[in-house]
């Protein structure tokens, strides 16, 4: 008894995995002691602002700087024609496009970045942007993707006549390519003979990630050492680095860059922006250093939005309610320039995870990419790369079906999840499902919200409404979503040639604690806390005594960033993996030290123990110190390990959610009763902080569905660039959330964790907008596009004739 | 988000203020909280060379209910509007549409002279001085005069205050009979879809006054005669409120923005007055 408890103290003391222990970085953030990059000030550093586009379509006929230049203190103003000798002008996109760094000759989208104003401070280049005179000739402006396939009007002249594109041909000159997945025929063939199939539009609006901070750079050239030095908001710094030494020419030992403190990406940092390029252009320039801080409104109407996809889908299913078959073509808005973040190989990202948690023989997926007069971007807004649209998707599909067929939606999902043994499990549009028990977590999440009386609740809440006595209606909103994430086996996955690994280094020191520095980089979901926390279940040093390090290029291994769930399947794998390189060398050490073989040992939490003999063991503060001041024959000296982790596949976290919500049909006003969300991430690694995410995550979901939208009126004009029209939730307008879990570990992940940070996003946005439609099912509404705001709402209300 | 250059100025008094707006002509503006003008002015759609801080001038705080008249100074902010106990005594609805604005940071600084004398239609106040018909009182080079709030309204930013004049008060008899502010909005801190202040009086069952705004449904605040008219002498019936409701949206005249087109922002107005009514002749 006494060693028991002795030992559960040992393993108390590590706050290794599965504890909540508290993230270590809210000392700093709580108290406003974070470092971000506007924080970053160096001796006579310049600032930079731009001249952005005030029209979505126009000719770019001149660009007088004289005034702007005439200004005191203001020091250069950069326009295409000063970065066109560099080769700068233009710069390439990680979706294979390029992109226009300044306007050269046109502006394809408004807030299009003009000219670059540089100046002694902040205020003056605000004065001098208005001082620099831009003639203008306006165009013609396309914001709708099916009328740019159509239309005449030719937005990127620069490949007017390119008949082949970066993912296959193009059609049209204002098409970018056709991505395809399944078997069209068989899929086509089964739709055609199918008993029942339900066909709807459902499209997933436009919208934004909207980080906390927005995005900024400060680059300095050091002429002497001729070292440049990048603090930027990036989500994948190495990545950058080598962008930065391919596009700039300069060696990439030259190059330092330093993602400090990041407040918040959700997929906005992780693309390379103009501001970026020009402030390094401008230090080259000038010799300064140079800060390009942009702010809110800059940040909603040019940076990376995310969504935009019309997904035409086709479901079948026999009267039972069996599904045969699943067809989906998207027409996807990816505005002016191809600056989706996604793998090179999948122009529409993981799109093709669209058939869901469901055994669907079989399906086909077609993408087509179009260019609009609209910001460039498309990039994963908290999901792995379109796997939002992909849930959301197919959950409306289902209550499409579910409809179609008169039949409950939970039990439709039911009898087609894919069963526990079917795991590993083949998708018919080719992924390999690692694990998951989806019936389980079904039945769980249903018997919580008591599902079958909030159903009764809803029937006489219909009666009611009819019958005069109530103005509002019962919405329950049913979700059961599978996620991929973890991107990504090397073989299939790489961002501008580099695969998708990850890393994580080791040092232990003399002492007992240890530092290590992985490839990825945090902005706000916790890695100090908890890649410390699987080290220390990995090597037997407590989580407090473990120094988590990311971001800075010198001293960081290199790996691909944190985006897509990735950094706990990968990163993490990869932390696990170098604590086990570790472990094995102490394990040498600990038999030299205690006088027998290496097979004699065996590992107990924190130590090497004996076999047979617990009274002789070493712990791992002990073996830290000899590797440092034993000569031990046969082991080099000091205790460190690096490890660079290629998953040999993706994992698939899945969740039920279930949202219950009251609508005002007559204000259009909506209030949510309970949120219940179950996720299984597979081992759980800090429950505080998974609680954390899906906290977050879920209010993410709430603000898209319900009201969160980019917006553009005909003209191009983007109506949504402040956070007055673009729906941030605030404390009042968050529900209360009641969290939940089952836990399926991956089988091919070294702790056999799946990664969480995006689920409740993946899910929430269908789990939302499945309750509004939920609650006018009674009254006959299929599909109603999001988000519902309350006009939206209304209206659905007016079109259903419910407003007498 | 980076305003132009400007002169701080931050005067003690009502007198210096107005010297400070003399010399510097259409160059100067007063400001109380800010959080309406600055704003503009980082979006560079206000250009105000001279900025006239009123935070230091002392006499242009407090409230005051005295022989059933309150005055409320122009700087009183409308984080003291809410914690007033004689305020919300004397007149309940001041606090119950105070709470509706914003959010409590800006109102911890933002005022109800600011609030008032800004003109924005979607600013709750103007009608809700409307509805309770109360007096603005204005000083400027050539003295004090006293304009009635349901005539101090032209259009969106226009108001009748000369550019060389302080709004130094507003003041108003105690209410009577109850009182109701509704307001539909996309989420805190946002200005209304549409929203609706209601006061009733109830002699012997019977509507015997009413008095009726409406914020943010047309360029101006609306105070609509017509609908308080259709009430008068009913019961506060279907019937009556359904007039009312017709008579309002006669004098309204929304305009589509991103709360919503037209017809539902009508359709909302009405839903919003039925509710401010019952509510008000529940209180009557
Ligand atoms: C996020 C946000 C949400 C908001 N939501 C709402 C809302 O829901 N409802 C609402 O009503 N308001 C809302 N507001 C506006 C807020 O209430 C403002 O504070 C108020 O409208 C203006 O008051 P102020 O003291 O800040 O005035 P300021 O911004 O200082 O001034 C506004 C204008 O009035 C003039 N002015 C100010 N004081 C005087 C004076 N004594 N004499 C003459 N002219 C004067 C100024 O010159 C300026 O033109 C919101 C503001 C923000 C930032």
């Amino acid at each position: 008894m006494k060693d028991l408890e002795d030992r559960q103290e040992r393993i108390d003391n590590l706050k290794g995995m599965g504890c909540s222990r508290k993230r270590v970085e809210d000392a700093r953030f709580t108290q406003g002691k974070g470092k971000y990059v506007d924080d970053v000030n160096l001796p006579g550093m310049l600032h930079g602002d731009f001249v952005r586009s005030p029209y979505a379509h126009a000719r770019v006929k001149s660009i007088n700087i004289d005034a702007a230049m005439a200004l005191d203190g203001v020091v250069a103003v950069l326009t295409a024609k000063d970065l066109e000798p560099l080769a700068l002008h233009w710069m390439p996109t990680l979706a294979g496009d390029k992109q226009m760094v300044l306007a050269d000759g046109k502006v394809l989208f408004q807030g299009q970045e003009v000219a670059f104003v540089v100046a002694k401070d902040r205020y003056i280049a605000a004065d001098a942007v208005e001082l620099v005179e831009v003639e203008y000739e306006e165009l013609p402006v396309l914001v709708d993707p099916f009328e740019a396939l159509q239309s005449d009007i030719v937005l990127r002249e620069d490949i007017k006549d390119e008949k082949e594109g970066a993912h296959g041909p193009r059609r049209h000159h204002n098409h970018i390519f056709l991505w395809e997945e399944g078997d069209k025929e068989a899929t086509e063939q089964v739709l055609d003979e199918a008993e029942v199939v339900a066909e709807e539009m459902v499209y997933y609006h436009r919208t934004h990630p909207c980080p906390l901070e927005p995005c900024g750079s400060v680059a300095s050239m050091d002429k002497i050492n001729g070292k440049l030095t990048l603090w930027g908001t990036f989500q994948a710094p190495h990545v950058v680095r080598t962008v930065a030494s391919l596009l700039s020419g300069i060696e990439e030992h030259n190059i330092r860059v330093i993602s400090p403190d990041i407040g918040g990406g959700f997929g906005n940092k992780v693309g390379v922006y103009p501001g970026y390029v020009c402030s390094i252009v401008a230090t080259i320039v000038t010799g300064q250093p140079v800060k390009w801080i942009e702010d809110r409104m800059e940040n909603l109407m040019a940076t990376a939005f995310a969504r935009d996809y019309w997904m035409k889908g086709k479901i079948s299913a026999t009267k039972e309610g069996k599904i045969t078959g699943l067809h989906c073509h998207v027409t996807a808005d990816h505005g002016a320039f191809d600056a989706c973040a996604d793998p090179t190989k999948f122009p529409a990202g993981f799109f093709h995870i669209c058939t869901g948690s469901y055994d669907i023989p079989v399906a086909y997926v077609g993408v087509d990419g179009v260019y609009t007069n609209k910001a460039p971007g498309g990039v994963a807004y908290r999901c792995s790369f379109r796997v939002t649209e992909a849930a959301y998707f197919i959950e409306r599909m289902i209550e499409v079906l579910a409809m179609e067929l008169n039949m409950d939606a939970a039990e439709l999902r039911r009898i087609n999840f894919i069963r526990e043994d079917q795991f590993p499990y083949q998708s018919a549009l080719g992924w390999e499902y690692d694990s998951g028990d989806y019936h389980s977590a079904w039945d769980k999440a249903l018997a919580a919200v008591k599902y079958d009386e909030l159903r009764a609740e809803q029937a006489q809440r219909v009666e009611d409404f009819k019958a005069g006595k109530t103005r509002k209606l019962l919405g329950i909103g049913l979700t059961h979503f599978t996620e991929i994430v973890g991107a990504g086996p090397v073989k299939n996955c790489d961002i501008l040639g580099m695969g998708m690994f990850d890393s994580c280094e080791i040092r232990i020191h003399p002492t007992g604690s240890a530092i290590a520095r992985l490839g990825t980089i945090s902005q706000g979901q916790g890695h100090a806390t908890t890649f410390a926390q699987i080290l220390a279940s990995e090597i037997g040093l407590s989580a407090d005594s473990i120094t988590i390090e990311e971001g800075d290029t010198d001293t960081a291994p290199y790996g691909l960033g944190t985006y897509g769930s990735r950094s706990t399947p990968v990163a993490g794998a990869a932390t696990a993996m170098a604590g086990r390189k570790i472990r094995a060398k102490a394990q040498m050490i600990a038999a030299y030290l205690l006088e027998v073989h290496d097979n004699d040992l065996e590992w107990d939490v924190d130590r090497f123990v004996v076999k047979g003999a617990p009274e002789r063991f070493k712990t791992m503060k002990d073996i830290a110190y000899a590797a440092y001041n034993q000569a031990i024959p046969g082991v080099e000296p000091g205790l460190e390990a690096v490890s660079y982790y290629d998953p040999p596949n993706m994992t698939y976290p899945f969740g039920a959610y279930i949202c219950v919500m009251e609508i005002d049909v007559d204000t259009g006003e909506h209030e949510i009763r309970q949120f219940y969300a179950l996720d299984d991430c597979g081992t759980r690694i800090n429950p505080m902080v998974i609680e954390g995410q899906v906290h977050g995550g879920l209010t993410e979901a709430l603000a898209i569905a319900m009201g969160q939208e980019i917006a553009y009126d005909d003209m191009g004009n983007c109506k949504t660039g402040t956070l007055m029209d673009f729906f941030i939730p605030t404390a009042v307008e968050t529900p209360h959330y009641t969290t939940d879990h089952t836990e399926t570990p991956s089988p091919h992940h070294p702790i056999g964790a799946k990664g969480v940070g995006e689920s409740p996003n993946v899910g929430g946005v269908p789990a939302f907008s499945n309750a509004v439609h939920d609650a006018f099912r009674a009254f006959g509404l299929r599909q109603s596009h999001m988000p519902h705001d309350h006009w939206r709402i209304w209206k659905t209300a007016n079109d259903l004739g419910l407003h007498g | 988000m980076i305003p132009s250059e400007f002169e701080y100025h931050r005067p003690g008094s009502i007198a210096a203020a107005l010297a400070v707006l003399e010399e510097h002509g259409d160059d100067a503006r007063v400001m109380a909280g800010g959080h309406s003008l600055i704003p503009m002015m980082k979006l560079r759609m206000a250009d105000v060379p001279h900025l006239i801080d009123l935070q230091a001038i002392t006499e242009l705080k407090g409230i005051a209910v005295e022989g059933g008249t309150i005055t409320i100074g122009a700087m009183t902010t409308q984080h003291e509007l809410i914690t007033s106990d004689e305020l919300a005594a004397a007149a309940p609805i001041m606090r119950e549409a105070a709470l509706l604005i914003a959010d409590p940071q800006v109102r911890y600084v933002g005022t109800i002279g600011g609030n008032v004398a800004n003109g924005d239609p979607g600013n709750d106040m103007p009608g809700l001085m409307q509805c309770l018909d109360a007096t603005f009182t204005l000083q400027g080079p050539d003295g004090t005069r006293e304009v009635q709030a349901r005539d101090f309204y032209e259009a969106a930013y226009m108001t009748d205050r000369e550019d060389d004049e302080i709004l130094t008060k507003i003041s108003f008899a105690a209410p009577k009979g109850g009182q109701a502010y509704e307001k539909q909005k996309r989420k805190i801190g946002d200005y209304a879809t549409a929203a609706a202040a209601v006061i009733l009086e109830k002699v012997d069952g019977k509507v015997a006054s009413a008095s009726i705004a409406m914020t943010n449904l047309s360029d101006t605040p609306v105070f609509s005669a017509d609908a308080g008219a259709a009430l008068v002498g009913s019961d506060c019936g279907a019937d009556a409120v359904s007039d009312a409701v017709s008579a309002m949206l006669g004098d309204i005249d929304p305009t589509e923005d991103n709360r919503g087109p037209v017809e539902f922002k009508k359709h909302v107005a009405g839903v919003i007055l039925r509710r401010a009514i019952e509510r008000a002749w529940s209180r009557a």
